[in-house]
């Protein structure tokens, strides 16, 4: 065995974190939603996230390989994440071939041409989603259901987009919202994507990242808050034309997106300020799309919006110093 | 039918005049911030390599070619990555007299190869020569030859210097140096220097720029100056000097006779590009003690060395 | 619980000696004494080969005001005064000394006995503590002397004795509050006599409650100074951050302690004051934490200056079969070693020896952009950006991202999930900075 002496500057430890350990964990917490969600729309969901995380990860590999050149990035579970990411933005009954498509966008475009991990300025997994949302727009929105039972239960629709729909009708908030079920949509019995339906487990899962330090709290905060703020005064100016802010937390990728979406490293800024001010412009951003936009939800819209900003507010939004003038 | 027609002539109008309003303010704006500049320095520019590898001392291209063009005497001003050639072309375009320097390359003044400069440790740490040198003596015994991490091919624009996984020291490929002294600068231990470049690339130096003295040198290293000034003593062109037990061949005063490399104990003195058939063999009855004397005295620091190395 | 205000980590304590007792180490049989094992300009020899020395002589002056006298730790004579390999394998001057018994100096009290009066002026104090040749031992080695004599215009509020001892493994400090606390408390109240302050501080993290407790039982006895247990954060014991845990001032960029009013010293330093100012003992020997999860026996040894650290090993149970990594100091600032018969120096606050994976660094890979290194940065600085910028050289806007703030304690690295080398880096760029920005200052003095 080499005996010399090793010589580094210092320092000579290290903590326990790595990236990998870092995916992993994310991927435990997104693990309890993926478990509701197989309750809800069935095996189908299995499917389509092992076909992401498959596909999202083969990508990686070949483009690393032979595009790219460089040694393999795929141990550090940074593309299972995306795929399981893209995997929660998809309905349960989505054709498996528009799920490689939708794989191969995150990776291909969203991730790999920036350069791999680190380095993309948009969120892959909301690139591959965007895509196929503009590309695919009635698989990308139709949902399936595993029993009978829920199907009656739960409207076809989303309910952001029944409320939608409903207020464009002419019919009073509170008339629509009286058909929804609260403790519904914490437990996920509703229609979308499947990962934007256990809110409850979406911030189990939350609680798990901010004990391991994967992320602070305040994206997510900064997010859920503003939509609480946004639509709660346009709740107090008229609760006849707009919904409560609980429906709009509760509904839609709320949750899946400022807890895991908005908070992904490479897109999001590095201070804690920075981190407020992205988070708020998503949320506001968010309301904005959901009020008067063409689209019933808007958080996908609002994430790549800010993740543009956020090496700007990088570039402008210092630490706080030590030493410097409180 | 009457409809759709209509949309196209808005669309195309609205389009137009969109076209219209963009140049009109491009124009103002472009007529506003214009800035005068001599036309002569783009030509210049243009005939300068592109390399922007700031060996001038200029940061880019732009700026040698702005000084070109502005300056009345440029003697002071070359580009050695363009050559003599494209300097004469650049000076009688502008009708100026052109600047001359002797062509040079750049020489890694270091022979500590893995063999004969053994590794006493293993560094770990980011994969710098600077960060090395800000730490400590480096993986060997010697604190002033090269590191062998590369900092200078780093900082080279001409894929000119390269590392040898097999000595673990840079070498230059004299054909594409250019002489911008990029490497120079980049070396911490300033192992690197710029000498003369002789015709098919030849050249007699001394390979190492170690000061300790002999006996620490011998010690790290067994190719190493050990500043025993017998070199001094057979140059004929009085090329030669010792400064802090360092050998130095004045690159000005060398005529490449190879006399003091035949002469040199630990074969720290090399002769480059020559071809293999020795010049004349040196006067064996002289030398023969010397080097005999020697190999003696490198045998002992050699068993005082293992010595240490057992204890560590 | 007291602690700094921002950033911080807290790698795994590993005080694998706290509880072994000071040990005095067997005088070695030659001593090797650098003429700079402090901050400033190297002490000017004043033996020549062949002298004989005594145990406690002046052997080479203070090259300066920022300087320091050194003592020969031995007595013996003198068998060199010349260049010698340092542990980073660099050539340094030293005087090397081969021992002859150990007759001390004329003057130098060796009695047990706590003497806490002191009825010295504080200039006599502090030339006494210049002459004792004292530097800060906690591992800056700054002259301890320079610190106490406040500028003109600045004023001294508070001494803060820095008993926090945060680098994981070391426990030397943590020894010398428990064992030596009278003396200690003795010179923290001449250290406050020399800087004419009312209020000190001894601030000891809150891993050592024996400590704390130790301390705080004597301290009522001694008048203005308060045990202050700090939370157990790494770099608690940073100047900057000490100063701001306990006092909520915060040393501006660019700044000295002094600015705020504030005199730090270590704690085994007051008790070499003690040892200066009511012993007439220079400092000739400090207490070095020999410790490592492969060490057979950690221990904390009281060793003379410039004995050599392979001697302690030694004294530890030997250098373990499969040390791949020995690093003086500790492992968070500690500077790893090549050459093992380097000699202890004043700063020497351990030796700590690293086998088997522990040793090597997780290969690098990229960044990921998860600011874990700005939310652990004490001096709320970027990592991840400045060392960017040092491996791009961009010097200007390095100067501008403060890069000069740094205190190099390694939180960023240990934090960093990709393994990166960030220090390494922000190091270089740090020191081209500092360089700028001095020639910039003398330039414009001029």
């Amino acid at each position: 065995m080499d005996k010399k002496l090793i010589v580094a500057p210092s320092p000579h430890v290290h903590g326990p974190e790595s990236t990998q350990r870092i995916m992993r964990d994310v991927l435990i917490a997104l693990a309890p939603a993926l478990v509701v969600s197989v309750i809800v729309y069935g095996w189908t969901t299995l499917l389509v996230t092992a076909v992401s995380v498959l596909s999202c990860v083969l990508f990686e590999y070949l483009i690393q390989k032979y595009l790219i050149k460089g040694p393999s990035t795929i141990g550090n579970l940074s593309a299972v994440v995306t795929g399981v990411l893209l995997a929660f933005n998809l309905p349960a009954s989505i054709p498996v071939w528009i799920v490689v498509i939708g794989a191969l966008v995150a990776i291909g475009i969203g991730k790999m041409t920036f350069g791999g991990i680190g380095k993309n300025p948009f969120n892959p997994a909301l690139v591959g989603r965007v895509f196929l949302l503009i590309s695919f727009p009635v698989q990308m929105t139709s949902t399936a259901f595993s029993t009978e039972k829920l199907a009656d239960v739960c409207s076809g629709a989303t309910p952001l987009a029944f409320v939608k729909e409903g207020l464009k009708g002419g019919t009073p908030a509170s008339e629509l919202m009286a058909q929804i079920n609260y403790g519904d949509l914490l437990l996920g019995f509703k229609a979308g994507s499947f990962g934007e339906v256990a809110a409850l487990l979406l911030l189990v899962g939350f609680a798990y990242l901010l004990i391991r330090k994967v992320i602070t709290w305040h994206i997510p905060v900064a997010v859920l808050g503003s939509m609480a703020v946004f639509s709660g005064i346009l709740f107090l100016i008229n609760p006849e034309a707009y919904m409560s802010p609980l429906f709009h937390l509760l509904t839609g990728g709320a949750i899946l997106g400022s807890v895991y979406m908005a908070t992904d490293y490479s897109t999001s800024p590095m201070t804690t300020k920075g981190m407020l001010i992205y988070g708020a412009g998503i949320g506001v951003i968010t309301m904005l799309i959901r009020t008067w936009g063409a689209y019933p939800e808007g958080m996908s819209f609002a994430i790549l919006i800010m993740n543009a900003v956020a090496c700007l507010l990088n570039k402008y939004i210092k630490p706080r110093r030590f030493g410097a003038k409180k | 039918m009457e409809e759709w027609v209509e949309v196209l002539v808005w669309t195309v109008v609205t389009l137009s005049a969109l076209g219209a309003l963009a140049a009109l303010i491009l124009y103002f704006v472009a007529q506003k911030f214009k800035v005068e500049e001599d036309p002569r320095i783009d030509e210049v520019e243009k005939m300068l390599p592109g390399a922007n590898c700031g060996g001038c001392g200029f940061a880019g291209c732009r700026g040698l070619a702005t000084a070109l063009v502005q300056n009345d005497d440029i003697s002071a001003l070359y580009c050695s990555a363009a050559g003599a050639e494209t300097m004469k072309k650049i000076a009688a375009y502008l009708g100026k007299v052109a600047p001359e320097k002797e062509p040079q390359v750049a020489v890694v003044r270091c022979g500590g190869t893995c063999e004969k400069r053994p590794r006493t440790n293993r560094f770990d740490g980011a994969q710098s020569c600077a960060v090395v040198a800000s730490l400590y003596v480096g993986e060997t015994a010697c604190s002033y030859g090269c590191l062998g991490l590369g900092d200078c091919v780093a900082a080279c624009t001409f894929d000119a210097i390269k590392k040898n996984p097999e000595t673990g020291l840079v070498e230059v490929d004299a054909d594409k140096c250019t002489a911008c002294g990029a490497c120079v600068k980049a070396c911490p231990k300033g192992v690197i220097e710029l000498r003369k470049k002789w015709p098919k690339n030849r050249g007699v130096y001394v390979s190492c720029v170690s000061h300790d003295k002999g006996a620490a040198v011998m010690k790290a290293c067994k190719a190493g100056c050990i500043g025993c000034s017998k070199c001094v003593k057979v140059c004929p062109f009085d090329a030669i000097k010792v400064e802090g037990n360092l050998a130095y061949i004045d690159p000005a005063k060398c005529k490449l006779c190879r006399k003091c490399v035949a002469e040199c104990p630990t074969g720290a003195i090399v002769a480059v590009n020559f071809p293999p058939a020795p010049v004349k063999p040196a006067e064996p009855k002289v030398v023969a003690p010397k080097a005999e004397a020697v190999k003696v005295e490198v045998k002992k620091e050699e068993a005082q060395k293992a010595a240490t190395e057992t204890k560590e | 619980m007291k602690s700094f205000p921002i950033g911080g980590v807290h790698p795994s304590e590993n005080k694998l000696s706290r509880e072994q007792a000071i040990e005095v180490l067997a005088l070695p049989d030659t001593v090797t004494v650098l003429l700079s094992q402090h901050i400033g300009a190297p002490a000017v020899a004043k033996v020549a080969k062949g002298d004989k020395v005594l145990t406690g002589q002046l052997i080479a002056e203070a090259g300066g005001f920022v300087s320091s006298n050194i003592h020969s730790p031995i007595s013996g004579t003198v068998t060199a005064v010349d260049l010698v390999v340092n542990g980073a394998g660099l050539r340094q001057p030293a005087i090397t000394i081969k021992r002859e018994g150990d007759e001390w100096a004329e003057g130098i009290d060796l009695s047990k006995e706590v003497v806490r009066e002191c009825k010295l002026e504080p200039k006599e104090i502090i030339a006494k503590i210049q002459a004792a040749g004292i530097v800060g031992m906690g591992g800056a080695t700054f002259p301890a002397h320079v610190k106490l004599s406040v500028p003109p215009g600045k004023k001294a509020e508070f001494l803060i004795i820095n008993g926090v001892e945060c680098e994981p493994y070391l426990t030397s400090d943590h020894r010398v509050m428990l064992e030596r606390g009278e003396e200690l408390l003795a010179g923290v109240t001449i250290l406050a006599k020399a800087l004419g302050v009312e209020k000190s501080y001894v601030g000891i993290e809150n891993n050592k409650p024996d400590a704390i407790a130790h301390l705080q039982k004597l301290v009522a006895s001694f008048a203005g100074i308060e045990i202050v247990p700090l939370k157990v954060q790494y770099p608690q014991g940073g100047e900057k951050q000490l100063i701001a845990a306990i006092t909520g001032r915060e040393v501006p960029s660019g700044a000295l302690p002094i600015d705020v009013g504030a005199v730090v010293q270590n704690a085994s330093t007051a008790v070499a004051v003690y040892e200066a100012v009511q012993k007439n003992k220079p400092l000739i020997e400090r207490v070095v934490t020999v410790t490592g999860k492969s060490v057979k026996s950690p221990k904390n040894l009281l060793a003379r200056v410039g004995t050599p650290i392979s001697t302690l090993l030694e004294a530890a149970g030997g250098l373990p079969e499969d040390a791949r990594k020995v690093i003086n100091g500790g492992p968070m600032m500690g500077r790893a070693m090549v050459n093992l018969d380097a000699p202890v120096t004043k700063g020497t606050s351990g030796v700590l020896v690293m086998s088997g994976e522990e040793a090597e660094r997780q290969p690098a890979s990229q960044c990921i952009k998860c600011a874990k290194c700005v939310s652990a940065c004490p001096m709320g600085l970027e990592p991840y950006l400045i060392s960017k910028m040092s491996r791009r050289q961009m010097w200007e806007p390095l100067e501008a991202e403060r890069i000069a703030d740094c205190i190099e304690c390694g939180c960023c690295m240990f934090t960093c999930p990709a393994n990166l080398p960030l220090l390494d880096y922000i190091r270089l760029g740090k020191a081209k900075v500092m360089g700028i920005m001095r020639a910039r200052a003398a330039a414009q003095k001029k």
